[in-house]
């Protein structure tokens, strides 16, 4: 899901490095009326050459015949301030930028090359205008390098999980490897997102049984799962080959897992969206109790997603506080309830198994995974907008 | 447009005869039920045909389904349930109770022989498609059940696993299968339920399914529906006035007993709605590879330009994602492969967790569901950024037989 959500919030990621070192942060003004925008094969019209500070939003619609941008850039004409792209002909998009007051350029660029034809645009003082925060730009940058440590951490702890994992497995020592396995996962589920944007590895280390095709063949941590928790009926364990085989591919998948994060770098976005898919998975998966169809260990992956929704959560909070108090502690409060019901059912040093679980208690859980990821999905819209 | 080879009644009168193509529709002229029809404000749609009703029939906007299990073995019990079938749905059809004066024209010490939910409602353009489930042919041990195993359709294969599968217990399979298609979901109901009560004791209910809001157009003359992802689908099914496509992807011609008829294919898809309304537009827009509102591809144009795939955007990355529903789903993506889609809407309730039951209930119709609609489906399943939000719970696959004609039954080109 990373995968296409990091494509997909190309845009808004561009948006973000320009704005944070610019713009003011207005979050609850909403901009009076949108400036429209007509951009053609060698035209840029635009309704309006200035507006006051705080939320401009433009409405650029494309009435050429080539692929359109449209940019807002700032004085010097290179920083930018927002971008919309990808506006094919005859579609329309909106874009929301803060800008404080200053000389800019509009741009649009059909065929999404060169300059670009631009027009001289004025942000003028507004009434309590607002100010550019430069510490916002500060914030992003503590926030995605403090998550970037975090995926380095969590990739180290699980490559030497695994590789304690596979050997009591490999040997015969299925009552360790049982003991491991639930706890070795937490650390791929707490960086799910960032596990699962490596479209090559995601399905040979995490693909369950329902997910495979016809002749497909299965590897990973789910077939090990079911022979370590086989079912009663029509099962052939593996042979010790098989297990050494699986075990071993198991740790070299890892190691490439391991090696892939080393240097990865994050925006805000990629956090708050990775903070959002990690609930989606709680709600499609763990809450269902499908992922862990053998060993019942659902809880453990679920207390793992929602440990990497936290954090991603906290390393924004400073930012967000800047953005919007009130949806910071929403999040802040909802977190927290979750955690609390979770609690409730930790055994030792683990869960009780999901299908220890009644109705009820599936339900509790269920409807605090909504309570939380409703607000958690406006986040990026805040971190980036 | 007129719509030359479909059955409904309305756009024939409403249009007038001189506009049909002759030949695809001079079938429906050839029997008297069109006395039944009174004028242009007509809503009974022609049981008889060449075709049984129901698949390019103009979409209805409500469906019952019902994949039914046969209990005899009397190749004859068969036989005789099949031909009171026929002679039901040619009734209800027009908007008659199963017999006319069924509700209660009868023995005042009887029960009556219609069950009487829709009387005084109308025939609502009710369409019955009647079908054949594979275990018809052969049960579960290979045995031939009525002595029709050496014509089990080449067609008729066992659906595989495709990724992504949580089919339920109770939602696959059935000897038969009953689509009554209505604008009135109690007409359709009633369909149903009247032809599984003629057939206690021959047959007994498998699993069934209510729809609403049909997810498709089978006529140009339809707006393209929204699915409950809020967006617009099938915008590129086959249409009810596309001859050429509808001999090459929905009609079979082998010159075996399926000549004239098609393959139904069910999938009931869990749609998670809660975890997609937390996508952002953008998100929601790329995975389908349309816009919401108006349903254009993102190469743009309007809803029914064709997509460019080749279109490049930033980063030099295809403007429609190589992972959007719309391109893998796409014709042109798929060496050519169209199916006529017939899908509904689904809400059944909640489930234990408090998230909707709620999704899609697929309906295709294809000339052949191993190259037509096999490697779609692993292509989506497998592919599709849609897949993330998408769980398929119930299926099945079903021979239709070809229509009928007036003292004729359905599967009598089978059984005859």
């Amino acid at each position: 899901m990373f995968t296409s959500s990091t494509s997909r919030s190309a845009l808004a990621v561009v948006v973000l490095g320009g704005v944070l070192l610019l713009t003011a942060c207005e979050p609850n003004q909403q901009p009076d009326e949108a400036i429209t925008v007509s951009s053609t094969d060698d035209k840029c019209e635009v309704s309006a050459q200035e507006a006051p500070a705080g939320t401009l939003k433009f409405d650029v619609t494309n009435e050429g015949t080539k692929v359109t941008e449209f940019y807002l850039l700032g004085e010097d004409g290179l920083r930018i301030i927002g971008e919309v792209e990808n506006i094919a002909p005859g579609l329309n998009r909106s874009l929301t930028v803060t800008a404080p007051e200053g000389s800019y350029f509009t741009a649009c660029k059909p065929g999404m090359i060169g300059d670009g034809i631009r027009n001289d645009f004025t942000v003028t003082k507004s009434e309590g205008g607002t100010e550019a925060v430069a510490e916002d730009s500060k914030l992003a940058e503590q926030a995605t390098t403090q998550y970037a440590s975090y995926v380095k951490d969590q990739t180290e702890q699980l490559q030497s999980g695994t590789k304690k994992f596979a050997q009591a497995y490999s040997h015969g020592d299925d009552d360790k490897a049982r003991r491991l396995y639930a706890e070795v996962r937490m650390h791929w589920e707490r960086i799910e997102p960032v596990a699962e944007s490596f479209g090559d590895l995601d399905p040979k280390l995490d693909l369950r049984e329902a997910d495979l095709e016809e002749g497909q063949e299965w590897t990973g941590w789910h077939l090990l799962e079911k022979d370590l928790w086989p079912p009663k009926d029509d099962y052939d364990a593996l042979n010790d080959a098989d297990r050494q085989k699986y075990s071993d591919l198991l740790v070299s998948d890892t190691k490439i897992l391991y090696d892939r994060t080393r240097d990865m770098s994050f925006t805000p976005d990629q956090l708050s969206n990775g903070a959002k898919e990690l609930l989606d998975e709680v709600a499609t998966g763990k809450v269902t109790g499908e992922e862990e169809a053998w060993s019942h260990t659902d809880l453990w992956d679920f207390q793992a997603n929602v440990d990497g929704a936290r954090i991603a959560y906290e390393d924004l909070q400073p930012l967000l506080a800047t953005r919007d108090k009130e949806l910071d502690s929403t999040l802040e409060n909802r977190f927290d309830d979750l955690q609390k019901l979770l609690d409730q059912h930790r055994d030792g040093d683990g869960f009780v198994l999901y299908t220890e679980l009644s109705k009820d208690e599936i339900k509790e859980l269920a409807d605090s995974v909504n309570a939380l990821s409703e607000p958690l999905s406006t986040l990026t819209d805040k971190v980036v907008g | 447009m007129p719509d030359p080879s479909g059955v409904s009644r309305r756009t024939m009168f409403g249009v007038g005869a001189g506009t049909l193509v002759a030949g695809a529709a001079a079938g429906f002229f050839a029997h008297d039920g069109l006395a039944v029809a009174s004028g242009a404000d007509s809503d009974v749609v022609d049981f008889h045909g060449d075709h049984q009703a129901g698949i390019v029939t103009e979409a209805q906007d409500r469906m019952c389904f019902a994949a039914i299990n046969v209990l005899t073995s009397d190749r004859n019990e068969l036989i005789d349930l099949l031909k009171s079938w026929t002679k039901a749905c040619a009734n209800l059809s027009q908007g008659l109770p199963v017999v006319p004066d069924g509700v209660g024209g009868g023995s005042r010490t009887a029960p009556p022989i219609d069950t009487g939910e829709a009387q005084g409602l109308s025939a609502g353009h009710l369409t019955v498609t009647v079908g054949f489930g594979r275990s018809l042919f052969l049960d579960a041990d290979g045995k031939d059940r009525f002595d029709i195993a050496d014509q089990l359709p080449d067609g008729l294969i066992e659906l595989p696993h495709f990724p992504g599968d949580m089919l339920e217990d109770g939602r696959g399979g059935g000897d038969l299968c009953i689509q009554a298609c209505a604008d009135d979901p109690q007409v359709a109901v009633h369909a149903v339920r009247n032809l599984i009560r003629m057939g206690f004791g021959t047959v007994s209910t498998r699993w069934m399914q209510l729809g609403f809001g049909r997810t498709a157009s089978t006529s140009p003359d339809q707006e393209t529906p929204r699915n409950l992802f809020g967006f617009k689908d099938g915008t590129a099914n086959v249409r009810s006035d596309e001859a050429k496509a509808l001999d090459k992807h929905v009609w079979v011609k082998d010159g075996s007993w399926m000549d004239n008829g098609s393959y139904l294919v069910a999938r009931r898809i869990r749609m998670h709605v809660e975890t997609w309304d937390r996508e952002s537009l953008d998100g929601q827009e790329q995975i389908l590879g349309r816009t919401k509102v108006d349903g254009a591809p993102l190469s743009g144009g309007e809803e029914f330009a064709a997509p460019d795939f080749s279109m490049m955007g930033a980063g030099n990355q295809p403007i429609i994602p190589i992972d959007s529903h719309v391109r893998l789903a796409h014709p042109n993506q798929n060496d050519g492969v169209r199916i006529l889609r017939r899908g509904y809407n689904y809400a059944d309730g909640a489930d234990t967790r408090g998230n909707l039951d709620a999704g899609l209930f697929f309906i295709a119709f294809v000339a052949d569901p191993a190259n037509d609609f096999v490697p779609l489906q692993n292509r989506l399943a497998s592919q599709d950024a849609l897949s993330e939000y998408l769980l398929h719970t119930g299926s099945g696959l079903f021979a239709i037989p070809p229509g009928t004609t007036e003292g004729g039954y359905i599967g009598q080109t089978l059984f005859g």
